[in-house]
């Protein structure tokens, strides 16, 4: 790592502060940062860690309204039984990072807003890793783990476990900045950066996200997430759905796919197909059709249009609580 | 002369027992100093500039800045303006200063313009591979006349990747010099052969280089040398005038220190109406990096299979060159043959287990490998549980099960050993070898026990060290023959003179007298003995030393095994996901020294081998050039979960300990992606022609897409 | 990106010991979560002004416990717990293999919790407990899971364990008899080369090791 300067501060204020100059970044965790930092990826000159930031680790169950702070670890949300209760889907995905030691230092906001792991923009190569003649690396070089759904010049996939859940959930982010609070969709975190320049995530400098909150009443969610090893492994291919209404039919179905795009993938068309509809294992299977539909895999991984098929139908029936 | 011998079988204490390994609480506790823990006073951290082109000219080097900066010792370069550079990560510059943070700031500091040259590493293609060589052909009896009368014959084309050696401890070393005196704190499977290897490259005498290897993180073949960072680490120290502690990055760890060649060979099999296999024709090539790779041994174990043809090309890439990875070339030859006489039998409509049985007369061990098969059938319910392809599934879920066989040489290296005997009782050896995590030192220390009746705790072993006498390379499973085969020898030697020292007491001859239990008695009468330690009081003031040998006289070793495993995989055919069930493992291995040492060998061969079956290649880019996976993230090795549930049958007892001492390092991992991918292709009914088996691969196999993903 | 290069060093900030590892116990706050959460109002009252100083990247004060032993030394921001331990304090127990927060040879515990030593900085642990795997036991005391390590033959080469005596000696204090489930979730994060997944099976079958010393 290139030499940093360090702060510690105790408000979110004064976060805030720190992070508004330029060449700061925000320290949660630690997982994701410091191999940025190792790798020499993204030049820092201070970080400001977040560890002490009073206000921003804790769960709250407030009737139907599900509040996480940023910085709470993944395993205490893991072991929060009003939260896992009222979400059980949280469990899926907080299990999909199948290691203890990151689900105990990796936390929620680090969880929405780590860099994508593109092996092309984890050696230098940047996030939309073009030649030098514009042509791209990931196009003409080994795309396994690339986006079935591009944008742009864009690629890579995000690599959140917990986005497609908060995104298919409807929830908000909370973000405190220079000008004071906002509130956006979580799925208005992401962006697909079309320039060198510009990043994954719409946070404006010093800015940062505080937590997130989400209804969770009146609805059934699931993820399903595609892993080759049971052991701690990126997911291939993850699905989240949200069904709202009494079963068996669903007024409102969001589906969301992780892995598969720059950012979260909202199958806007397959959740409409659904919505109104009674799941059966044939609407089921034309929703997950639906969703790849315009799918444009790349040399090598047409394989992931399938497991987004897949992904789609088994979170679909775990939510409904049917056999698929 | 008496002449050398291991104990009959009913009078083993040690041979054969299961204690637990020596070193085990040291390990256990972290306690355990191996040579990247080292920190001697004064310690300076080295770091190694690399190239981020596969192929590339220097054009002009820059050391100024990094000379300049401050905590900044010595600057060396590598490879200077007008090099060519053929892979990336090779070496260019290194840098020795106070803490390894600065070194690396200091790497970054040095200017380095390449002019950047074509670069090829994607072997799979060889049709595109420029400096492809043809080995020529090689042919018996008839294979064209046998093709065209056979009654079936497959053709499939096959292959797997390079993959890594992956070693924990990553390859380096701490040098420290004291005058012209070199001490190496090496992580080395060859600690008797590194130093002449130092003094070479130095310059100074090999008898002033000191190598020491107590533990180890890991070799499995790819730590033989002192490598160019072992040289430059010393020349760093020597310009230093302090001790320099230079190990691998983990992306360097994986790009230079150690990779298995690619294989990938067009097969046509045949066999007759009696499901004999008639002719083969095989067109193989492979790639070992920049100097290509020699031919897999095709056919394998089936190699008097009549009417056969071979041809070979070694295809050149821009990447480190390959080390010899457990089994050298087995498990390559293992998965090309046993995929295809897989599918053969498939389209005979036979049992494998039946093809392979009608077939062993043309492998080296037909007995062995009926009685294993036998075995290993029984133990996975084979019978009532085995399956053709092509049946009636339900589910997305599909089980299957697979089989393969291997072979293995094993044969004990040169080995010397001393076996000191105190006075006071105290026994000890003394072995120029090493411990890379087989359980060498516990070994040696039972062979000392039982031949002069002690207790483990009773003997002491020294290895780990040059200073002690020369004893082969760990590799190609030949350690436990060659230190097994010297510490006996030495110490029955010792054990006599002790004997003729202790006879006149006893009023008997030497020859009469036995070592057991902590005692030396009259063999036939117990009650006319001593214990151990009034016995070696009788040598008088000086201990008694002696050196033994391998080779040498006496039938304590041999060499030649046979291995079955049988895999039981679980399919998704939704997702191409593949999981193990459970990995059947029958071996041999001759004598087992320490039953439950050598059942941990098996289970680490099967356990690395379904890291390569399932998960392990490397990922070199197209592009740049460079590995994709260089880290241990998408370098995925098979986790504690991944495994499923591992049975080993050692074959031991008569009819095998008679031939002694066998190595058993290397068999184990021969068979598991053979065995893996056999399963697969009976859970869906296809074959997936290339290891590892990923989901995008077994996909593709199950829509008919062929070709490498 | 390029800004502005922070150079204070913690002598001159003025940036004590003490406040430093107040910023450092965030636990404090973790049982009084009823109040402010995602409000940015938290902790305004006890907003302490040094603590938006900044400190490096040169050598910084902390204080750490390691092993039950206090430990002050001075370190640069960017150095990790990992490399702190075994540069600097010659605790080499555990091992930096992936240094990328993927294989588990570093793992340690901090306050009881496991984590990867090479992804934590060490001035993020200022104020905080460290055990690492010598800390549980040693050769001639050694904890339940050490025991059962060498009992099992659960090590080859060695290099691994460190970590994963850590990370089951973690497992087995929260789940005594474990699950496929927890084993799955428990040992994910931990790899090894040699293939010694049998033995370390073998100890958490064996459900040893139902408390963590020194966590």
């Amino acid at each position: 790592m290139r030499p940093f300067g360090y702060a510690a501060p105790a408000t979110v204020q004064q976060a805030v502060g720190l992070l508004a100059a330029e060449g700061s970044e925000a320290l949660a965790g630690g997982t994701d940062l410091l191999s940025l930092l190792k790798d020499d990826v993204e030049p820092v000159d201070r970080l400001v860690a977040l560890r002490g930031v009073a206000g921003l680790s804790g769960i709250e169950l407030d009737g139907g309204t599900l509040r996480i702070g940023a910085m709470t670890t993944l395993q205490e949300l893991r072991d929060h039984d009003g939260a896992i209760a009222a979400l059980p889907a949280l469990a899926v995905a907080i299990d999909g990072v199948a290691s203890p030691q990151l689900r105990e230092m990796g936390t929620v906001g680090g969880d929405l807003l780590q860099r994508p792991r593109c092996w092309y923009y984890r050696r230098g190569f940047g996030l939309l890793a073009l030649t030098a003649d514009g042509r791209s690396m990931v196009t003409e070089g080994d795309n396994r783990y690339h986006a079935i759904f591009p944008a742009g010049q864009a690629r890579f996939v995000n690599p959140s476990s917990l986005a497609p859940l908060l995104v298919a959930l409807g929830a908000e982010a909370v973000v405190h900045g220079p000008a004071g609070e906002r509130r956006l969709p979580v799925e208005a975190l992401y962006q697909a950066p079309q320039t060198a320049e510009e990043r994954e995530n719409t946070l404006a400098p010093g800015e940062i996200l505080a937590g997130v909150e989400a209804n969770v009443a009146g609805s059934r969610s699931a993820v399903y997430e595609v892993r080759q090893r049971r052991s701690l492994d990126w997911p291939l291919m993850a699905a989240a759905v949200t069904l709202t209404g009494s079963e068996p039919r669903a007024e409102k179905a969001r589906i969301v796919l992780g892995h598969a795009a720059p950012t979260p993938h909202v199958a806007a068309a397959a959740g409409d197909l659904l919505s109104g509809q009674e799941l059966t294992s044939e609407t089921v299977a034309a929703a997950a059709d639906a969703a790849v539909e315009g799918a444009q895999p790349m040399s090598g991984n047409r394989y992931k249009v399938q497991l987004a098929r897949t992904a789609v139908r088994r979170a679909l029936g775990h939510a409904a609580g049917m056999e698929i | 002369m008496a002449d050398y011998s291991w104990p009959e079988a009913d009078r083993r204490a040690q041979i054969g027992a299961r204690p637990a390994r020596l070193d085990g609480p040291v390990k256990s506790t972290g306690f355990a100093k191996y040579p990247s823990d080292q920190n001697p006073r004064g310690l300076l951290a080295a770091k190694i500039l690399t190239c981020p082109h596969a192929h590339a000219r220097i054009v002009r080097i820059d050391t100024s800045a990094a000379e300049a900066m401050a905590g900044v010792r010595v600057v060396h370069v590598i490879q200077g303006e007008g090099s060519e550079i053929q892979w990336a990560g090779d070496e260019v510059a290194a840098v020795a200063a106070v803490t390894e943070d600065v070194a690396r700031d200091a790497l970054r500091a040095i200017q380095v313009d390449y002019e950047v040259l074509p670069h090829f590493v994607t072997e799979e293609d060889r049709d595109q591979a420029p400096g492809a060589r043809e080995a020529g052909e090689r042919a018996e009896g008839d294979p064209d006349a046998a093709f065209a009368t056979a009654h079936r014959t497959v053709e499939r084309t096959l292959g797997m990747p390079q993959m890594a050696h992956m070693c924990l401890e990553p390859h380096g070393q701490v040098c420290s010099w004291d005058g012209d005196e070199l001490e190496v704190d090496a992580s080395t499977q060859a600690v008797s052969t590194l130093a002449g290897q130092f003094a070479t490259e130095l310059g100074v005498p090999a008898s002033q280089v000191r190598i020491r290897t107590e533990y180890m993180g890991g070799g499995f073949g790819s730590k033989f040398s002192p490598d160019r960072w072992g040289i430059v680490g010393a020349e760093l120290a020597r310009k230093a005038g302090a001790p320099v502690k230079l190990f691998l990055e983990r992306d360097q760890e994986v790009t230079v220190a150690g990779s298995r060649p690619s294989a990938f060979a067009r097969i046509r099999a045949a066999a007759d109406e009696q499901g004999k296999l008639v002719a083969w024709d095989s067109d193989s090539w492979g790639s070992g990096g920049l100097p290509g790779t020699g031919q897999t041994p095709l056919p394998y174990v089936f190699s008097r299979l009549p009417n056969r043809r071979t041809r070979h090309t070694s295809v050149p890439t821009n990447l480190a060159g390959s080390r010899a990875w457990r089994a050298p070339n087995h498990p390559q030859a293992c998965f090309l043959t046993m995929a295809v006489l897989d599918d053969l039998a498939d389209e005979l409509g036979l049992d494998p287990i039946d093809f392979l049985e009608r077939n062993l007369d043309l492998t080296g061990r037909p007995d062995t490998y009926r009685e294993q098969l036998g075995i290993a059938a029984e133990m996975a319910s084979w019978k009532e549980r085995w399956q053709p392809r092509g049946r009636e599934r339900e589910g997305a879920v599909q089980r299957g099960l697979g089989v393969s066989v291997h072979t293995w040489g094993g044969r004990g290296h040169s080995s010397n050993c001393d076996v000191t005997v105190h006075p006071d009782g105290a026994v000890e050896a003394r072995i120029g070898s090493q411990d890379i995590g087989t359980g060498t030192r516990t070994i040696v220390a039972q062979v000392l026990a039982e031949t002069f009746g002690l207790e483990l705790h009773q003997v002491r072993v020294s290895l780990g060290d040059n200073v002690y006498p020369q004893s082969g390379p760990s590799g190609g499973s030949s350690t436990v023959g060659g230190v097994t085969a010297s510490t006996r020898r030495a110490a029955q030697d010792a054990l006599r003179e002790v004997l003729v020292h202790v006879a006149p007491r006893l009023e008997a001859e030497p020859e009469q007298l036995l070592a057991e239990g902590g005692r030396v008695f009259v063999d036939g009468d117990s009650s006319r003995g001593v214990s151990w330690r009034e016995a070696a009081a009788q040598i008088g003031g000086a201990p008694i030393s002696v050196q033994g040998r391998n080779p040498g006289r006496g039938r304590l070793i041999s060499s030649g095994v046979g291995g079955v495993q049988i895999a039981e995989v679980e399919v998704d055919i939704d997702t191409g996901v593949v999981h193990i069930e459970r990995m059947i493992a029958v071996q041999d291995c001759g004598l087992i020294i320490n039953r439950r040492l050598a059942e941990s060998q098996v289970y680490g061969g099967l356990i690395m081998g379904v890291g390569y079956a399932l998960y392990e290649e490397w990922i070199p880019d197209p592009v740049s050039g460079r590995l994709l996976n260089a880290d241990m993230e998408f370098y995925k090795l098979a986790g504690l979960v991944d495994v499923g549930s591992l049975e080993v049958h050692m074959m031991t007892g008569p009819g095998y300990d008679e031939r002694g001492v066998i190595g058993l390092g290397e068999p184990p991992v021969i068979s598991p992606g053979a065995a893996i991918s056999n399963a697969v292709a009976n859970a869906i009914g296809v074959r997936v022609p290339y290891l590892p088996l990923t989901p995008d691969r077994v996909l593709d196999a199950l829509a008919g897409r062929g070709g490498p993903a | 990106m390029k800004g502005r290069r922070v150079t204070d060093d913690a002598k001159r900030s003025g940036f004590s010991r003490r406040s430093f590892l107040r910023g450092g116990a965030a636990g404090a706050l973790s049982g009084g979560l009823t109040t402010g959460l995602l409000t940015g109002e938290a902790g305004a009252a006890a907003a302490d002004s040094e603590a938006t100083e900044t400190v490096g990247p040169g050598p910084v004060d902390v204080e750490l416990e390691v092993n039950g032993a206090t430990h002050r030394l001075a370190v640069e921001p960017r150095v990790t717990l990992l490399d702190g331990l075994r540069h600097r304090l010659d605790v080499t127990g555990p091992k930096r293999v992936c240094d990328r927060g993927t294989c588990g040879a570093c793992t340690v515990l901090e306050d009881g919790r496991p984590i990867y030593a090479c992804s934590r900085l060490m001035i993020e642990s200022a104020g905080r407990s460290i055990t690492t795997v010598e800390g549980l036991g040693s050769p001639d005391a050694m904890h339940d899971v050490q025991q059962a390590f060498v009992d099992n033959d659960a090590q080859q080469c060695g290099f691994c364990t460190p970590g994963f005596v850590v990370a089951t000696a973690a497992l087995l204090a929260r789940h005594p008899a474990p699950s496929e489930p927890e084993i799955e979730a428990g040992l994910g994060g931990n790899f090894c080369r040699c293939g010694t997944y049998k033995g370390i099976r073998a100890v958490v079958a064996g459900g040893k090791g139902g408390g963590v010393s020194g966590g």
